[in-house]
């Protein structure tokens, strides 16, 4: 689970062009919209995009994505137990 | 034509053309064929967040016009105009280069959304918050043009007081790998001793992004007026001296009465020989600037032309490096620019001292 969280760290990172953030910078509980990261409904959709592309996950509501993308920890959880890739 | 004013310039191009005054850190770039932009610092203009989804030239875009808009000491306008040839090619190729690794799946939206030609003018509305007349025009190499003669008549129909007019093109690695294969790259670089006499085809490319803020009232601060613009498809060689005499005289100017000709001179032989005409014959006897030895050319090389045209107003003076002659003139009241392409894509603005 421990490199799961770490490579989602960096995909988000390199998927979302965040300029000047590394992965030692988001921790595990950080909330990754609204206060937290600070991401947006695209960055949203991409995120799902990621999910589908490398993790086989399909999420067919893109609502689901609010609980999903909550934080680090939150995603990395519901993508080891959903995971086809 | 009514007379506008140009209140406002940003330049971001090959050349360091921020925070200097005119050229005088320029420098000719005799080894690359593609030539790269002079970054600015973008995180002084753009805020990280809103920067990480944007590709160089909507940044160069919002820099440029962002400096275009502080010297006119205005906080926003009556309309954006851009001219773009190529607009967002970067992100174009990104998104088509997702579609083929893909297999058409997995598609992402930042790139399409960056990719259209209109995100530079968008971009800069939203930074802005400017919800008025917002228009890209895509006409090859006229395209900055087309822009500038829009924002004039807008204001001669009274549509607007105040206009950023602007031209943004950039490179992108496939693209100008294709480009190169057409022949329209050189294959290598020959040098500024060849530029002006050049026996081969092909250009050095490069890209860049140039705003203006014209307005219809004259200021205390305005730097130069655009008197006329105008733009043709096709002409042959044989009658560009007349064709630039009837816009003239439509202007009541003779050719005597031009200070400095800036000429659009991109080193592919075919292409100069428009420009060759003037050089020897019609404008012997006055001051030639040339500038794409500089900036590169690129479809909006054009406004990098105007900014160099505009500067030469406000400075009274023509550096060096970008003369075609040693001809001087003591004042710089009447300027005229011609810029074309293989032939087509004419345009012809007449700009002078206020």
């Amino acid at each position: 689970m421990e490199a799961l969280k770490q490579e989602l760290k960096s995909k988000i990172i390199e998927v979302l062009n965040l300029e000047d953030i590394t992965v030692a910078d988001i921790n595990d509980e950080d909330a990754l919209f609204g206060d937290g990261l600070g991401l947006d409904s695209i960055d949203a959709l991409e995120l799902i995009v990621m999910l589908d592309k490398d993790y086989g996950i399909k999420l067919v509501d893109p609502k689901e994505g609010k609980t999903i993308f909550k934080s680090i920890e939150v995603m990395a959880d519901y993508i080891a137990k959903n995971r086809v890739k | 034509m009514n007379k506008i004013y140009i209140n406002g310039l940003g330049c971001i191009s090959t050349q360091k053309t921020f925070d200097t005054l005119f050229l005088e850190e320029s420098a000719v770039n005799e080894v690359d064929t593609i030539l790269s932009i002079h970054q600015p610092v973008y995180k002084e203009f753009i805020s990280p967040v809103a920067s990480r989804r944007m590709a160089k030239g909507v940044k160069n875009g919002i820099v440029a016009s962002t400096l275009a808009l502080r010297e006119a000491q205005l906080e926003t306008v009556d309309a954006i105009i851009t001219g773009t040839g190529m607009g967002c090619i970067e992100d174009s190729e990104k998104f088509l280069k997702a579609i083929l690794d893909n297999n058409e799946e997995f598609l992402t939206p930042t790139s399409f959304i960056q990719s259209t030609h209109n995100t530079v003018g968008g971009q800069i509305a939203l930074g802005l918050q400017c919800k008025a007349y917002n228009l890209t025009y895509v006409n090859g190499s006229i395209s900055f043009e087309s822009a500038l003669f829009d924002a004039k008549m807008m204001m001669e129909e009274n549509d607007a007081s105040s206009v950023l007019v602007g031209g943004i093109d950039e490179t992108a690695d496939y693209t100008m790998s294709l480009f190169r294969l057409a022949g329209f790259i050189k294959n290598e670089n020959q040098g500024l001793d060849s530029f002006l006499k050049s026996t081969t085809k092909g250009v050095v490319f490069g890209e860049g992004a140039t705003f203006f803020v014209v307005e219809k009232e004259k200021k205390a601060t305005s730097i130069a007026a655009v008197l006329d613009v105008e733009i043709l498809n096709a002409l042959e060689i044989d009658k560009i001296e007349n064709k630039i005499g009837s816009f003239l005289a439509s202007n009541n100017l003779k050719f005597i009465d031009i200070d400095a000709v800036v000429l659009g001179y991109n080193g592919d032989m075919d292409s100069d020989a428009y420009y060759k005409i003037l050089s020897e014959v019609t404008f012997a006897n006055t001051p030639q600037v040339y500038y794409k030895h500089l900036s590169g050319e690129y479809d909006t090389a054009s406004a990098f032309g105007l900014w160099v045209g505009t500067k030469i107003i406000q400075t009274q003076s023509i550096p060096d490096i970008v003369k075609i002659n040693t001809i001087d003139k003591e004042t710089y009241k009447t300027i005229l620019l011609y810029n074309q392409r293989n032939g087509i894509d004419h345009s012809f603005t007449l700009i002078s001292s206020c």
